[in-house]
């Protein structure tokens, strides 16, 4: 690997200054970043590594009864952490890549590269999360903005992600069986006052939410509701793995066990 | 270059390292500890799995530097006091859970922490939690089959196939 620099803050704060000098970047949990730096897709001179930083570390409820977990949480501790106020996030967060990877991937670090095929944006947009970061709230309608594209700024870092319990939910996901990413997958969360759907792997402006699906959901959580809607081909990834069309009708399937499973 | 201090296999090592030294470079190269392998380099194959304060990571996807102050086990310090293996290696040589034996020591490390979780897994739970280990010689079975046996499960009714 070409040379560069690390450094470690232990707080936000510092972080934040760090990472206001020229070429510097975030690191995270580093198992998308570190591969990215292998094959020089990225070339940072610096890297500011977020994992001792302890204020971004953990899960826990809000006065308000959302699920607040830390940005620097690992996977494996969100699927522990959050098993019993949020059933289906945790359940997303332990089918996350494999054990080793769940031990140093973060939710922070996922959200922020919002990877087309990465799973934690699917639970993000499909509660309606708040993604907080050293300086501002963003709602996660508007925070994502396209494959590897967010509403950060330059030197902006993820500290807490804030979200809604449902009080359904389900993720389905259905793998492309060598890289273990969603080929399709499909993020339903029921409440009070209606319905989210959001899709993660299918379409080329990353993760989306299906608004005709929440509709017709909204009036009965059943996937029979689901019946007589289609998604359009038009804007799904081609590639070896499959057809616009073949996602585009994954998108359905999904959402359908999704909503039985929930 | 960094000063990093961790506990390998219960013993304190400090060294000088680069910023982009990776963590499993660090064990092979500075420490000679060569039982934890590189395979794809890639975080897939898992041949480079260590534990890093008690839990499994891929330690060609971790720098250095950012295990500074952690506990780090690796294969080498797996064995018995005396020498001998432990269940779980033993169980590997008993159900012949090695063929080229690469991507062994990862396979090791990885059913370590799984048998530390979940201290009697189902077949589909092994399985399942081997997701991120490779085995090119697709000896899967045999491995399924001795973490099993290492686990104090009856594995005779698991066919030899």
């Amino acid at each position: 690997m070409y040379a560069f620099d690390i450094e470690r803050p232990s707080s936000i704060k510092d972080a934040v200054a760090a990472l206001q000098s020229e070429g510097a970047q975030a690191l995270g949990g580093g198992q998308t970043l570190i591969p990215t730096l292998k094959a020089r897709l990225a070339a940072p001179e610096v890297l500011i590594s977020l994992t001792g930083i302890s204020e971004m570390q953990g899960v826990c409820l809000s006065d308000e009864g959302a699920l607040c977990i830390g940005a620097g949480t690992t996977h494996a501790t969100v699927a522990r952490e959050a098993a019993v106020h949020f059933p289906g996030l945790a359940a997303l967060a332990s089918h996350i890549g494999d054990p080793a990877v769940r031990n140093r991937g973060t939710i922070g670090g996922s959200l922020a590269n919002n990877d087309p095929a990465a799973c934690y944006p699917a639970a993000a947009l499909g509660t309606g999360a708040t993604i907080i970061t050293d300086k501002r709230k963003i709602a996660a309608d508007d925070y994502f903005q396209g494959m590897f594209t967010t509403a950060l700024d330059e030197g902006e870092i993820i500290t807490e992600v804030r979200f809604p319990i449902p009080e359904k939910s389900h993720y389905m996901k259905f793998v492309q069986p060598a890289s273990r990413f969603a080929l399709v997958g499909v993020f339903v969360a029921k409440y009070a006052d209606g319905v989210r759907v959001a899709v993660t792997g299918a379409s080329e402006e990353g993760v989306f939410r299906w608004h005709d699906a929440e509709t017709a959901l909204a009036d009965d959580f059943n996937a029979r509701s689901l019946d007589g809607l289609s998604v359009a081909a038009d804007g799904m990834i081609g590639d070896l793995h499959g057809s616009p069309e073949y996602r585009a009708h994954l998108v359905k399937v999904m959402t359908g066990r999704a909503v039985t499973a929930a | 270059m960094a000063s990093v201090t961790m506990q390998v296999n219960g013993k304190s090592v400090s060294k000088d390292v680069e910023g982009r030294t990776l963590l499993v470079d660090f064990l092979r190269n500075d420490l000679r500890l060569t039982g934890t392998h590189v395979g794809c380099d890639t975080s897939q194959c898992g041949a480079c799995v260590v534990h890093v304060n008690g839990q499994s990571v891929k330690a060609c996807a971790m720098f250095a530097i950012e295990a500074d102050g952690a506990e780090v086990a690796t294969i080498e310090g797996q064995a018995n006091a005396d020498g001998s293996l432990n269940v779980i290696q033993q169980a590997f040589q008993d159900h012949h859970g090695l063929q080229c034996g690469f991507c062994t020591p990862g396979m090791v490390m990885t059913a370590a922490a799984l048998l530390k979780e979940n201290p009697k897994p189902s077949e589909a739970e092994v399985r399942s939690y081997l997701e991120g280990n490779i085995c090119r010689c697709t000896g899967y079975h045999n491995i399924v089959k001795a973490i099993m046996a290492a686990s104090g499960q009856d594995v005779a009714a698991i066919a030899a196939e």
